[in-house]
């Protein structure tokens, strides 16, 4: 990659406003969630009682919830039950889906092919918030099971994307060239098609973080999710439901979260993809 | 086209027509019944449908507590105490059409007195010797010691006359002597009762009657303020009662119940089978926060499993006042390792749920870390309380009145064992002097209190929610009951 073309790959990030907005509201999201494990400003697992259902002060920014908790230091210790719920639940879809995929897409149009596709279509029709919540029902509410519901539905996603990358990639020359040096498909899969199809799996790894994030809170806000005194963003919106007529900020403040993060982390997911596309990234200059 | 919008506005007005009238009421409730078998299970929720309303008993408890005559129009009471001799009312009839009479009386208390009742109160009837059918409309009960409180215990809930002629299906169609009629049921969503036209007594004012159960507090707020039901009897969220009180359209009615909120422990296991740790987890528990946080200022503190209305009732929170230094000393006393992992199992209620995460938050201060698991109330039912008693913590109110001798029951899912309560409650059972009652049911609230069997919280309120209008409904709740019998529309 010359000088020229780098600067350029900088210049269109710069220029690309989805991405700017999403990275940004996403950096204040992973900021918070970091910055809550040096501090935050009050311990969430303490209730007073006396101060509960306060507004906005200059000691609680954010407000206080019906236990007297602090709002923000809620906001701030929920967002990492979100990002360890996605981040892990991402973590399976992948390891396990791009394995697949790329198995998939060496052995394309053979039987095994078929099978991996199909028990990814399979496990596509169902859906899946229904299948994450009869998971946790099951197997009893707690931010592990939630993990591995929402874990399970990533991986016909990644499965997919990968397979599909992977197809358009066989048929080029350099693979050609690779087989003709007498690598095994196996090898050839990891050292020349996974790192071909990363960008595809990146883009799709920040929307399927978003959808994780929105999952988690679903799951949390039927009571599925991860279990008090966790604080999570789904159950504050679910615990604010009755109070919203008198103390709407109990249930503002964790929406916003929940809807900014999402929104961020989508807007950043299209802004890479623009910014990975070849075709589109022709198409502008 | 013409036709075919006055067919409309027929329809339309004939739906709306019982509404205009204000003959049927819709009642919400939090927890729908597993069946509708009152003398067959403990479930408060099967007596709310049920109590009164369809099936009667000898006796019945009125709004205030009071135990008034139901089936029994008058009784005699023998010199010695032993023999109860009951005049039934006349012209009662099951609603399948069949006559009320004293045979049915000997069926009922025969069947939950017998060795293979599924009672779930045996003990109201475990004084009886014998019941015999004098003549259709009286019956002799005799009793094998002296009994203060029969007349009471016949008005419970588990008394009930029921019928043999249709005792098979009563889980799910329930025939009874009462004011209403069963209608149906739509499982998970209504109970639906009808006025039974050849009551015997007083008749009902409503001609329909609907339970409809609505167990998330916020879709129970929704359909009170859209008026899609005309009242909630305890209703879940205390925090919206000052709403419904400034809004005309609606009135809260704030009552008392019988039920006496606790943390249950299991004292059958480790580590509140020690009662150094029992005793710790009871000063740790502040109860002030907990009925300000939960029950936003409702509801009585107690230190024992009596309820504070009652004239018997001794304030005995001083010895469980909050304290956590002295709660620390015990676990270390205690010599258990910190922190304490148990687990605390919450059934649906929202005193239960917000409760139990106050609850836990005064424990973790102390160095006892609860592990939180939400559970449904048919889970709670089965491994919590009735079979398994697979847990160590949980929160629920007993709301039966006069319950304190379930802590004589070492089955119970306390699994309290005490030979010197248990014989304290076999002196009560047989006791009739009210002086001597006095003493022995003081004594055994102050023997649970020291014995720090449970964490004794609170004494829970009744919030009712009705629309403006809607009259006659009880205000306390001194047995489990909807007694929709007194209930009218105020024209």
């Amino acid at each position: 990659m010359s000088l020229a073309e780098e600067t350029s790959t900088t210049a269109m990030a710069l220029k690309n406003r989805n991405l700017l907005l999403g990275g940004a509201l996403t950096a204040v999201f992973l900021g918070a969630a970091l910055l809550s494990f040096l501090w935050v400003p009050y311990d969430v697992t303490q209730l007073d009682i006396a101060n509960k259902i306060k507004g906005p002060s200059a000691a609680h920014w954010l407000g206080t919830d019906h236990y007297g908790r602090d709002i923000l230091a809620m906001i701030m210790v929920g967002a990492r039950t979100s990002i360890a719920v996605a981040v892990v639940a991402v973590g399976i879809g992948m390891l396990a889906g791009v394995p697949l995929g790329l198995w998939a897409a060496a052995r394309r149009g053979s039987l095994l092919d078929e099978v991996i596709m199909r028990g990814n279509d399979l496990v596509f029709a169902f859906p899946s918030l229904v299948i994450a919540v009869m998971i946790t029902a099951a197997f009893g509410p707690s931010a592990t099971n939630a993990i591995i519901a929402i874990g399970i539905f990533n991986i016909p996603v990644f499965a997919r994307i990968t397979r599909s990358g992977a197809l358009t990639l066989w048929s080029r020359d350099f693979i050609l060239a690779a087989r003709v040096a007498g690598k095994g498909s196996a090898r050839i899969s990891f050292e020349h098609i996974l790192p071909n199809v990363l960008n595809l799996l990146i883009v799709q790894g920040t929307i399927q973080f978003s959808l994780g994030i929105l999952a988690e809170a679903g799951l949390s806000y039927v009571g599925l999710g991860a279990q008090p005194p966790i604080p999570s963003w789904g159950r504050m919106l679910a615990d604010s439901q009755t109070f919203i007529s008198f103390a709407p900020h109990m249930a503002l403040f964790p929406g916003l979260a929940i809807l900014l993060t999402v929104l961020g982390l989508n807007l950043m997911g299209d802004g890479l993809r623009d910014l990975f596309d070849p075709k589109l990234r022709r198409g502008r200059t | 086209m013409k036709a075919k919008i006055s067919a409309v506005a027929l329809a339309a007005a004939m739906a709306a027509g019982p509404v205009l009238a204000q003959d049927s009421l819709t009642v919400a409730l939090q927890l729908e019944p597993p069946h509708l078998d009152p003398t067959s299970a403990a479930a408060g929720a099967i007596d709310q449908v049920v109590y009164a309303n369809i099936f009667e008993g000898l006796t019945r408890f009125g709004p205030d507590g009071s135990v008034n005559p139901g089936l029994a129009s008058s009784w005699e009471i023998s010199e010695d105490g032993l023999t109860y001799t009951f005049h039934l009312v006349e012209g009662a009839k099951f609603h399948d059409g069949t006559d009320f009479e004293a045979t049915d009386v000997v069926f009922s208390l025969d069947r939950a007195r017998g060795e293979d009742s599924v009672n779930a109160q045996k003990t109201l009837f475990a004084g009886i010797e014998s019941v015999e059918a004098v003549d259709p409309a009286t019956v002799k009960v005799t009793l094998s010691a002296p009994d203060g409180l029969f007349l009471f215990k016949m008005a419970w809930g588990d008394a009930v006359i029921v019928a043999p002629e249709s005792i098979d299906d009563i889980k799910t169609a329930p025939v009874g002597t009462g004011a209403f009629t069963f209608d149906g049921w739509v499982q998970g969503d209504s109970i639906s009762l009808a006025k039974n036209p050849d009551y015997w007594g007083e008749p009902a004012m409503l001609d329909a009657a609907t339970f409809k159960y609505i167990s998330d507090p916020t879709a129970g707020f929704a359909a009170m303020m859209a008026g899609d039901v005309d009242a909630f009897v305890a209703f879940p969220a205390p925090e919206n009662l000052p709403q419904f009180d400034a809004d005309p359209r609606f009135k809260v009615l704030i009552g008392s119940t019988e039920g006496e909120t606790i943390l249950a422990m299991n004292n059958g296991r480790e580590p509140f089978s020690n009662k150094l740790v029992r005793e710790a987890v009871a000063h740790a528990i502040n109860r002030q926060d907990i009925i300000d946080g939960a029950m936003f200022g409702y509801g009585t503190p107690i230190g024992t499993f009596f309820a504070p209305h009652n004239p018997d009732y001794v304030d005995l929170t001083g010895l469980s006042d909050y304290d956590p230094e002295k709660s620390k000393a015990l676990l270390e006393e205690a010599g258990v390792a910190l922190p304490l992992k148990v687990k605390m199992t919450l059934p649906p209620p929202s005193y239960a749920r917000r409760g139990g995460e106050i609850v836990a938050a005064q424990l973790r201060a102390v160095g006892i870390e609860p592990e939180i698991e939400n559970v449904e109330w048919a889970q709670w039912l089965e491994n919590t309380f009735r079979n398994a008693h697979d847990y160590d913590l949980t929160i629920i109110s007993h709301t039966e009145p006069m319950d304190i001798n379930a802590y004589a029951n070492p089955d119970y899912y306390f699994q309290y064992d005490n030979p010197a309560f248990q014989d304290v409650m076999a002196k009560l059972d047989v006791e009739s002097d009210p002086a001597v009652r006095s003493e022995l049911l003081k004594s055994a609230q102050t023997m649970l209190a020291e014995d720090y069997v449970s964490g004794f919280l609170f004494e829970l309120p009744l919030h009712t929610v009705a629309k403006t209008g809607v009259e006659g409904l009880w205000v306390n709740m001194p047995t489990q009951a909807t007694d929709l019998t007194g209930v009218y529309w105020e024209k």
